[in-house]
């Protein structure tokens, strides 16, 4: 368990919880209880019974025939974008609904930009009757009309965040200054592997689902449960952290993160985060972040709203520096090509997100019979105008 | 001694002010110092603008991005308090959040805080347990105070540790709420402030958010060392002439 937070919440030189004393209370009656509850017989019942009727779970493993034909290694798609809500974003907002009613929360917030998570919220606040406020960056508003609708449709009320780049870091911001100003009775729903701990090991732990049918579903389709290569994009990395976490001790397995190159990782339009990044604290945790030499969080750029954060989670960081996983990257282009090869190939319309850890594929080396299981985070309807306008369709 | 330990042994009802380095303009930091300590200022926090202030509320975050835009830096606010000494003579503290203190280096900030004269800190998002363990050594050995923040939530034990953390004075919020929010006093408000004076704590406090008129200024001041004015002023400061308005501002609380 090398990689895992330890007792401190840190992850090696990342992680804690860099959070004002507004937050305390709050980020501390998490970290008292979310192991707690999450172990207990009730909530696993719970949760798991949830995870299978009415998200859908668990999403196929499946062996892309003509995808392994091309790279001559066996390609499997976990299949994520299966998910009720499109995503695998539902796996960590299932999770955080139960645990906030056991805390006796009656508000939820959350912040979302693509808005994959705010739709994900604002699913499960309808399905178990809880008050939903989403931030959402207004440049995000703009380019995500339906997902915004549905959130609408759902009963959640969207706020636009019109502070700094509004997008996703301000949406970010607002959401935590919206938890300062209320903190009895609202829970936060941080979408990704960010924030203050414990939010980057229990969002871990809730999407860690993912490689835990995955390693199920090889065994039985392989003999094995330890694949060559896993492959996941990364944003602020909650799929990825969903597919490695399984694999992480497992230190055969080599783990391969896809950030998003933007224009290009030196065009100054980028999401490259390692890349660009350097060791900061953001959000309310030490990691890895794009900023200016002064300390100033700069604005990220990336064709998927989903890959446009300006940091990556502390746990992220750690496989980052120790080496244990492989950090690339992948531009816009070369993303929306594969996600276009994957709708041809294998008939499935793979979210932009998405598509950036399929393009790797075309970069990698293969000497013929690995197995490599990329992460198929989401689907791709909510991305068709960006696809229609790049393709000309 | 430093100036801040000073400033609480001889005088009551402290009358302290928040301000944005380099806002409304980039030249105006020092300007907005020596008119705050001509119209009766007696504690002056310069904050040091991050593009994603999460503890503030709209009119600093405002005045933040504004002097970022004009290209304010660690780098040119320490240079613009270069002369600082040489004008003012009250206490100042900087304000600001972590990350551009880490880039900046810790060590190095520290440093040039004592070398222009700065008298202590106040870093809401930084840690108690990161400050006792990676910064306490560096501040103390440069007679820097830092000042911890607490809440009505925050507990007892946890207000001991504080207090037995800083020596410059304790930041009480008059609510668990972002900078800007007016201090409803009423019983729950009455009783947190009445509670914190009872606990004897060894560091003097100053009560902070929500603090605009003379009428809430006393209430603070009847529950505490004095009180710490920030949003308020920031808007007042944001157009006109400088000076008349930092002393129209000052006449309200002090007249």
């Amino acid at each position: 368990m090398k990689y895992k937070v330890n007792e401190k919440g840190y992850y090696g030189d990342f992680g804690g919880a860099y959070i004002p004393e507004m937050l305390y209370p709050n980020v501390e009656e998490l970290r008292q209880n979310y192991l707690k509850i999450i172990d207990d017989a009730d909530f696993q019942k719970e949760f798991h019974q949830l995870l299978k009727d009415y998200v859908g779970r668990p999403s196929p493993l499946y062996l892309a025939k003509r995808y392994s034909e091309r790279y001559g290694a066996n390609i499997f798609l976990k299949r994520e974008d299966l998910n009720h809500t499109g995503a695998h974003k539902i796996n960590n907002t299932i999770g955080q609904i139960l645990l906030a009613e056991k805390l006796g929360k009656k508000r939820i917030i959350a912040e979302t930009g693509a808005g994959q998570h705010g739709v994900a919220t604002a699913t499960v606040c309808a399905l178990r009757n809880l008050e939903c406020v989403i931030y959402m960056g207004e440049v995000d508003i703009e380019r995500q009309a339906p997902n915004v609708a549905r959130m609408k449709m759902l009963g959640a009320k969207v706020v636009p965040a019109s502070s700094g780049s509004k997008t996703l870091k301000d949406a970010t911001n607002e959401a935590m200054r919206d938890w300062i100003n209320n903190p009895v009775d609202t829970h936060y729903i941080i979408g990704s592997v960010v924030g203050p701990h414990p939010y980057p090991d229990m969002v871990a732990i809730f999407q860690s689902i993912i490689s835990e049918e995955t390693k199920k579903q090889l065994l039985e389709q392989t003999g094995s449960d330890q694949p060559d290569y896993v492959l996941a994009c990364v944003g602020g990395g909650s799929n990825a952290m969903g597919m490695f976490y399984h694999f992480m001790d497992d230190e055969n397995v080599k783990l391969i993160a896809v950030e998003a190159a933007g224009k290009g990782v030196s065009s100054g339009f980028s999401a490259a985060t390692t890349y660009l990044g350097k060791e900061g604290v953001l959000h309310g945790s030490r990691s890895i972040l794009m900023q200016t030499p002064d300390g100033q969080v700069v604005e990220p750029h990336s064709v998927s709203a989903g890959l446009d954060y300006p940091g990556i989670g502390p746990q992220h960081a750690h496989l980052f520096k120790t080496g244990r996983g492989q950090y690339v990257s992948i531009t816009d282009e070369e993303s929306l090509d594969a996600g276009l090869l994957c709708t041809q190939l294998e008939g499935i319309i793979p979210a932009i997100e998405s598509a950036h850890a399929l393009a790797y594929l075309e970069k990698m080396e293969f000497k013929g019979g690995e197995n490599v299981v990329v992460c198929l985070s989401g689907r791709g309807d909510k991305d068709l105008d960006t696809y229609i306008k790049y393709f000309n369709l | 001694m430093n100036r801040i330990k000073q400033l609480f042994q001889e005088k009551k009802n402290i009358l302290s002010i928040y301000y944005t380095a380099g806002y409304p303009n980039t030249g105006d930091t020092i300007k907005i110092a020596e008119a705050l300590e001509k119209s009766g200022a007696d504690m002056l926090e310069i904050g040091f603008p991050y593009s994603d202030p999460v503890a503030d509320g709209p009119v600093i975050q405002a005045s933040s991005k504004q002097s970022l835009d004009q290209g304010m830096t660690l780098n040119l606010l320490f240079e613009q308090l270069k002369d600082l000494r040489k004008t003012v003579t009250i206490p100042v503290l900087l304000m600001g959040y972590v990350n551009p203190v880490l880039q900046f280096g810790v060590e190095k900030f520290c440093e040039a805080c004592a070398e222009v004269g700065v008298d202590g800190c106040i870093v809401p998002d930084l840690p108690m347990v990161e400050y006792e363990e990676f910064y306490k050594d560096c501040f103390e050995k440069h007679n820097l105070s830092n000042v911890f923040l607490i809440t009505p939530q925050t507990a007892e034990e946890r207000i001991h540790k504080i207090d037995g953390l800083t020596n410059g004075f304790i930041y009480l919020l008059s609510s668990s709420a972002t900078t800007g929010k007016n201090l409803e006093v009423g019983n729950t408000t009455e009783a947190y402030f009445s509670r914190i004076k009872n606990l004897n704590l060894k560091n003097p406090t100053m009560i902070g958010f929500g603090i605009s008129d003379k009428q809430t200024f006393d209430k603070a001041c009847s529950y505490a060392n004095g009180a710490i004015i920030g949003t308020a002023f920031v808007k007042a400061i944001a157009d006109g002439n400088l000076e008349e308005s930092v002393s129209n501002f000052m006449k309200k609380f002090k007249g």
